[in-house]
C-alpha cells in the first residue's frame, strides 16, 4: 500500500466515523452506527499497518491482541451500573496513550524539523502531552470516585484556585523554556511538565463532587478527543485530527448539556463544589419543614394498582442498589394490570449522561416508555402516582421556589404536581447538594424507607 | 359545604351535573351532596344509583335550592316550568357553577350579581395546560363532533364505507370537516372510523399535523398570509378579505364533490362566519347532508335553522344545538368530571370549605362574579405553557437571566469574539507553514461537523455515544503503530505500550457499546 492509498483509506475511515456518530442520533440506527465505527477503525488500523512506514509487525500484533483481549474482557464483564467507571478508565487510557505517543514523537530520531515548522511541532508535542496527562490522572481520579475508592465529597484545598492558576502559569513558562532548549534538556522539561499536569488532573477532579460527575465524565471525554487531535497535529495525521475534533466537540456538547441541566456554569463546576453557595437560607427553613409520612410496601402496591398512570423517576440510588431489574418487573406487572407506566429521566440523573437509560434498557424496559424531562414535565399533573427511586436533588421543589437555595434555577422534575408521590429512600439524608428537600414533607408525599431494591421487591411481592 | 344538583329545567336538556362516580370524589373533599329526584333519569342514572353513592335525593326543588350553599348545573339558570326564574331560587350569597356565557347573557349576569352570588362559569375556564382537566367546552365539543357524524349518517341515505358487494360497488362517502378544533377533530375521527373519506380545513395551518394524525386529508389554500391565524388561547380569529375569498373558492369546489359537510367554525364573541353559501348548498349532490355545529351562533350556513332539520332542495341541513345533550350519559360523565376537578381546585385543604382563590389563574378565569361583584372578563391569559403560579416568579426570573445570558453574545460580544478569532487565525497563518494550515483546516471543519452531528443525538443514547467516542478516540493507536517501527528502542517501547492501551480502548469501547445497544428495545 503506498501513501496515497493509505490516505484514501483514512478518508473512508473518517467518513465512517462521522456516519457512526450520526447513527447514534436515533435508537433505530444506533447499532448500525456502531458497526460503521468498527468498520472505520478496522480500515484505519489495517491501512496503517500495511503502510510502507511500518516494518516491525511482531510486537505490534502481540500488543494489539493482548490489548484487544483485555478490552473485550472488560466489555463483556462490566455491569451496567458500572458503566461510568468503565468510561472513565477508558478515557484515562486515551490520555496515557497520548502522553506516550507524544514522548515517542519527541524522542524519535527520524524527525528533522527546523525553524517555524520545528517550533510548531514542539508546541504540538507539548500541548498533546499536557492534555493527555491531565486527562489521564483526571480520569483515574474520576474512576476512583465513581467506584467508591475515593470519597465523593469535593476536596477543598486552601487557595485551590490560586494553585490551579499557578500550575497553569508554570506550564506556560515551561513551554517557552522548552521551545528554546536542546533535545536533552527538552526531555527533562517535558517530564517535569507531565508531572505537573498529572498533579493538575488529580487536583481538578478531586475538587469536584459526586453529583457533578456527569459533567466531569463528558469533559474528560472532550479532553481525550483534544488529546487525540493534538497528537494528530504532532504526527501530521489528518485522520487523528478529524477523529480528535469529533470526539472533542462531542464531549464539549455533552458537558454543555449537562451543565444546562443543572443550571450551572461550566467554569463553576470545574472550579469545584458548591463552596460559594449561600447556606444560611436553608437553616431557618428546617424548623417549618414538618413531618415526612412513611408508607408501607403493601400500601404502595395498592396505590399503584388503583392508579391509571404511574411515572417512575429513577436516580443514582437505583443504580447503587442495582434495583433496575425489580423496577422493570414492577413495570411489566403494572402494565399487565392495565396501568400506564412511564419513566421520567432527568438529564443529570446518575453519574454520566444517559446512565439511567442504559440501566433501564439493560433491565428490558422498552425505550419508548422512557421519557426525557422536557417531554413529561408538563404532564406530571395528570399522573396518579409518581414513584421516586433513589433520586433527590432532581425532584427538589426548592430549585424553583427558593431563590436562596444552592440549586435555585436548576430545572427539576415537578413530581409534586402529581396526585401522589412515593419516595423510596434509605433515610432522611440530604442529596449531594446538601439541600433539604421540601418534597418529602409535602402533603401528597409518602416515604418508603429502605434499600431501593428491597423496597421495590417488597412492593412486587404485595402485588 | 352543602352542594345541590337540581334537575335541568331547560326543555330537552338531558344532561346532569353529577354522576355517582364524581359524587364519591367530591364527598372525599368534605362536601355534602344532594340531588333532585329524577335529575339523572334522562342520562340513565337512577335515583337509587345516587343514593348508593351516598348522595341524598331530594324531591322538592325549592328546598334543594334553599339547603345548598353551592349549586352545580349544566345550563345557565333560566325559566323553570312551574317555579319561575331559577335565579330567584338560588340562595343569596351562595355559589353557582354552570355554563353561563357571560358575553351573550348580560341580563343574566346582572341578575346573578344582584343576588350576591359567586358564579363560576365553566365556559370561561382559561385555555392553559393546567386547566385542561376542567375544560368543559372541550369535552362537550368532543361529544358534539362525534354526534354530528352520527346525525349526518342518520340522514344520509348511503353507507359511509366503500364496499364491493355481489350487488354492485358502493363508493365511500366523502366528508368535509371545516374547523379542526376539538369538535372538528372528533368529527374527523368518527367519520374516519365509519369508513368515509375525510377532508378537513382550518384557517390555522399548524393544525395540519393533528388533522393528518386523525387520518384525514388537510385541505390547503393556494394563498399566503403573514399573520398567524391562531388567536389568543388557541382559537381562530377573523381572517383577511383575500384569505376568505380563497377559502370560499375552495369550499365551492369541494361542495360539488363531497356528500357531507360538517362545519364547526366559531370565533369567540362573534357571530359564526358564513362559510357555506346558498349556491354551494344547491350545487351539492342530491341526498347530501350539511351539519352546522355553529347553528346557535347564527350558523356557518345561512340556510340552517337552529334546533331543526330542514330540507333545502335535495340537501338536508341539520342545525341541532343540543348535540351533547343527545349523548346525555356520556356528556354527563365528562361534564361531571370537569366539575369535580373544579371543586377539587376550589377545595385545596380538602376540608369541605370552598376557597375562591382569585390569585389562581384558572379559578380567576372561571369566576365571572365574585360575591356579587362582576369579575368578567378576566385579565388576558398568559402563554398556554405557563408554569404553576407559585413557581412562576422564580422561573421567569431565571428565564430572564438565561435569556439575557444568551442575548449578550449575540450582540457586540459575538462580533468582538469573531474579530479576535479572525485575527488569531491570520496571525497563525502568517508564521505557520502551509502544511500546518492545511491540518488546521481539517481540524476546524471536523469540529463543526462534530458540532452538527452531536446535537442530533438523542439524550437516551448519551452513554453509548460516550463509549463510541471513547472507542474511536482509540484511533490514537494509528500514531503509535507508526512509531513502533522506529529505530530507537525507547521510542518503540513507548509506542508498544501505547498500542497496548489504545487497543484496550478500541475493543472495550466498541464491544461495550454493542452490548448496550443490544439492550435497547422498543
Amino acid at each position: 500500500m503506498n501513501q496515497g492509498m493509505v490516505t484514501a483509506a483514512y478518508i473512508i475511515a473518517a467518513i465512517l466515523f462521522i456516519l457512526s456518530l450520526a447513527g447514534l442520533s436515533k435508537q433505530e440506527t444506533a447499532r448500525r452506527g456502531n458497526v460503521f465505527g468498527i468498520a472505520g477503525m478496522a480500515i484505519a488500523v489495517l491501512a496503517t499497518i500495511l503502510s510502507p512506514n511500518v516494518t516491525s509487525y511482531g510486537w505490534l500484533i502481540v500488543m494489539m491482541v493482548i490489548g484487544g483481549g483485555i478490552g473485550a474482557y472488560l466489555a463483556a464483564r462490566v455491569q451496567m451500573t458500572q458503566m461510568p467507571e468503565l468510561v472513565a478508565i477508558l478515557h484515562s487510557f486515551v490520555g496515557l496513550a497520548a502522553v506516550l505517543v507524544g514522548f515517542a514523537s519527541y524522542l524519535d530520531p527520524d524527525s528533522h524539523l527546523e525553524g517555524a515548522a520545528g517550533t510548531i511541532h514542539n508546541v504540538e508535542i507539548y500541548l498533546g502531552i499536557l492534555i493527555g496527562a491531565l486527562t489521564f490522572t483526571g480520569s483515574v481520579v474520576a474512576f476512583g470516585k465513581l467506584n467508591g475508592k475515593i470519597g465523593s465529597k469535593p476536596l477543598m484545598l486552601p487557595h485551590r484556585h490560586l494553585l490551579n492558576i499557578g500550575i497553569g502559569v508554570v506550564c506556560l513558562i515551561l513551554m517557552f523554556i522548552f521551545l528554546g532548549a536542546g533535545k536533552g534538556a527538552g526531555a527533562a522539561i517535558l517530564v517535569l511538565m507531565t508531572l505537573l499536569a498529572f498533579a493538575f488532573g488529580v487536583h481538578m477532579v478531586m475538587a469536584i463532587g459526586g453529583a457533578d460527575m456527569p459533567v466531569v465524565i463528558s469533559m474528560l471525554n472532550s479532553y481525550s478527543g483534544w488529546a487525540a487531535a493534538a497528537t494528530g497535529f504532532m504526527l501530521s495525521n489528518d485522520l487523528l485530527i478529524v477523529v480528535g475534533a469529533l470526539v472533542g466537540s462531542s464531549g464539549a456538547i455533552l458537558s454543555y448539556i449537562m451543565c444546562r441541566a443543572m443550571n450551572r456554569k461550566f467554569l463553576s463546576v470545574i472550579m469545584g463544589g458548591f463552596g460559594n453557595a449561600p447556606t444560611s437560607a436553608g437553616a431557618d427553613e428546617d424548623e417549618e419543614q414538618g413531618e415526612a409520612v412513611p408508607i408501607s410496601a403493601d400500601e404502595v402496591a395498592q396505590l399503584c394498582k388503583d392508579a391509571e398512570s404511574v411515572v417512575i423517576v429513577p436516580g443514582y440510588g437505583m443504580a447503587v442498589a442495582h434495583a433496575q431489574h425489580p423496577v422493570s418487573e414492577l413495570t411489566t406487572q403494572l402494565r399487565k394490570a392495565g396501568v400506564d407506566v412511564k419513566f421520567a429521566i432527568h438529564p443529570v440523573a446518575g453519574r454520566m449522561p444517559g446512565h439511567m437509560n442504559v440501566l433501564l434498557a439493560e433491565a428490558n424496559v422498552p425505550y419508548d416508555l422512557v421519557l426525557e424531562m422536557d417531554e413529561i414535565n408538563d404532564d406530571l399533573g395528570d399522573v396518579d402516582v409518581v414513584i421516586v427511586i433513589g433520586a433527590n436533588d432532581i425532584v427538589n421543589p426548592s430549585a424553583l421556589d427558593n431563590p436562596n437555595s444552592p440549586i435555585a434555577g436548576m430545572p427539576v422534575l415537578e413530581v409534586w404536581n402529581a396526585k401522589q408521590v412515593i419516595v423510596s429512600k434509605r433515610g432522611m439524608a440530604t442529596g449531594y447538594a446538601g439541600v433539604e428537600n421540601p418534597l418529602f414533607f409535602k402533603e401528597n408525599t409518602r416515604m418508603l424507607f429502605g434499600d431501593a431494591k428491597d423496597s421495590v421487591n417488597a412492593v412486587l411481592g404485595a402485588l | 359545604m352543602d352542594i345541590g344538583v337540581p334537575k335541568e329545567s331547560h326543555d330537552g336538556e338531558r344532561r346532569v351535573a353529577l354522576t355517582p362516580e364524581t359524587a364519591k370524589h367530591i364527598q372525599k373533599l368534605g362536601h355534602t351532596l344532594r340531588v333532585e329526584a329524577g335529575a339523572g333519569l334522562a342520562a340513565s342514572i337512577s335515583d337509587q344509583a345516587y343514593t348508593e353513592a351516598g348522595v341524598e335525593v331530594v324531591s322538592d326543588t325549592k328546598s334543594l335550592y334553599q339547603q345548598s350553599d353551592m349549586i352545580l348545573k349544566v345550563r345557565a339558570p333560566g325559566e323553570h316550568p312551574g317555579l319561575g326564574d331559577e335565579v330567584e331560587l338560588l340562595k343569596p350569597g351562595s355559589t353557582l357553577a354552570s355554563f353561563i356565557w357571560p358575553a351573550q347573557n348580560e341580563d343574566l349576569m346582572s341578575k346573578l350579581a344582584k343576588r350576591d352570588l359567586t358564579v363560576l362559569a365553566l365556559d370561561s375556564v382559561p385555555r392553559i395546560s393546567r386547566a385542561q382537566k376542567l375544560d368543559a367546552l372541550s369535552s362537550m365539543a368532543n361529544i358534539a363532533g362525534y354526534r354530528a357524524v352520527v346525525e349526518a349518517a342518520n340522514h344520509f341515505g348511503r353507507f359511509f364505507t366503500g364496499q364491493v358487494t355481489a350487488a354492485g360497488k358502493v363508493p365511500p362517502a366523502k366528508v368535509m370537516v371545516i374547523g379542526a378544533g376539538v369538535a372538528g377533530l372528533a368529527a374527523i375521527g368518527a367519520a374516519k372510523g365509519m369508513g368515509a373519506i375525510v377532508r378537513a380545513f382550518d384557517t390555522r395551518p399548524e393544525v395540519k399535523e393533528q388533522v393528518e394524525s386523525m387520518g384525514a386529508e388537510f385541505l390547503e389554500l393556494d394563498f399566503e398570509e403573514d399573520d398567524d391565524a391562531a388567536g389568543e388561547g388557541g382559537y381562530a380569529k377573523v381572517m383577511s378579505k383575500a384569505f376568505i375569498d380563497a377559502e370560499m373558492a375552495l369550499f365551492r369546489e369541494q361542495a360539488k364533490d363531497v356528500d357531507i359537510i360538517i362545519t364547526t367554525a366559531l370565533i369567540p364573541g362573534k357571530p359564526a362566519p358564513e362559510l357555506i353559501t346558498t349556491d354551494m348548498v344547491e350545487s351539492m349532490k342530491p341526498g347530501s347532508v350539511v351539519v352546522d355545529l355553529a347553528a346557535e351562533q347564527g350558523g356557518n350556513c345561512k340556510l340552517t335553522k337552529a334546533n331543526e332539520v330542514i330540507k333545502h332542495g335535495d340537501v338536508t341541513l341539520i342545525g341541532y344545538t343540543d348535540l351533547p345533550s343527545r349523548l346525555a350519559a356520556q356528556s354527563s360523565q365528562l361534564y361531571g368530571t370537569n366539575l369535580r376537578h373544579l371543586i377539587t381546585d376550589l377545595t385545596p385543604e380538602k376540608d369541605g370549605v370552598i376557597n375562591v382563590n382569585m390569585d389562581d389563574e384558572v379559578i380567576r378565569g372561571a369566576t365571572v362574579i365574585n360575591k356579587g361583584e362582576v369579575t368578567w372578563p378576566p385579565p388576558a391569559p398568559k402563554l398556554s405553557a405557563a408554569p404553576t403560579p407559585t413557581a412562576a416568579p422564580v422561573v421567569s426570573a431565571a428565564d430572564l437571566a438565561a435569556a439575557a445570558e444568551e442575548a449578550k453574545p449575540s450582540g457586540l460580544k459575538t462580533l468582538v469574539g469573531a474579530g479576535i478569532g479572525v485575527l488569531v487565525l491570520l496571525a497563525i497563518g502568517r508564521v505557520a507553514p502551509a502544511d500546518f494550515m492545511s491540518h488546521l483546516t481539517v481540524f476546524v471543519l471536523a469540529c463543526f461537523i462534530g458540532y452538527q452531528v452531536i446535537w442530533s443525538v438523542t439524550p437516551s443514547l448519551h452513554t453509548p455515544l460516550m463509549s463510541v467516542t471513547n472507542a474511536i478516540s482509540g484511533i490514537i493507536v494509528v500514531g503509535a503503530v507508526l512509531q513502533i517501527s522506529s529505530g530507537s528502542g525507547l521510542v518503540a517501547f513507548l509506542a508498544a505500550i501505547a498500542v497496548l492501551i489504545a487497543s484496550i480502548n478500541i475493543a472495550g469501547g466498541f464491544l461495550v457499546t454493542q452490548r448496550m445497544l443490544k439492550m435497547f428495545r422498543k
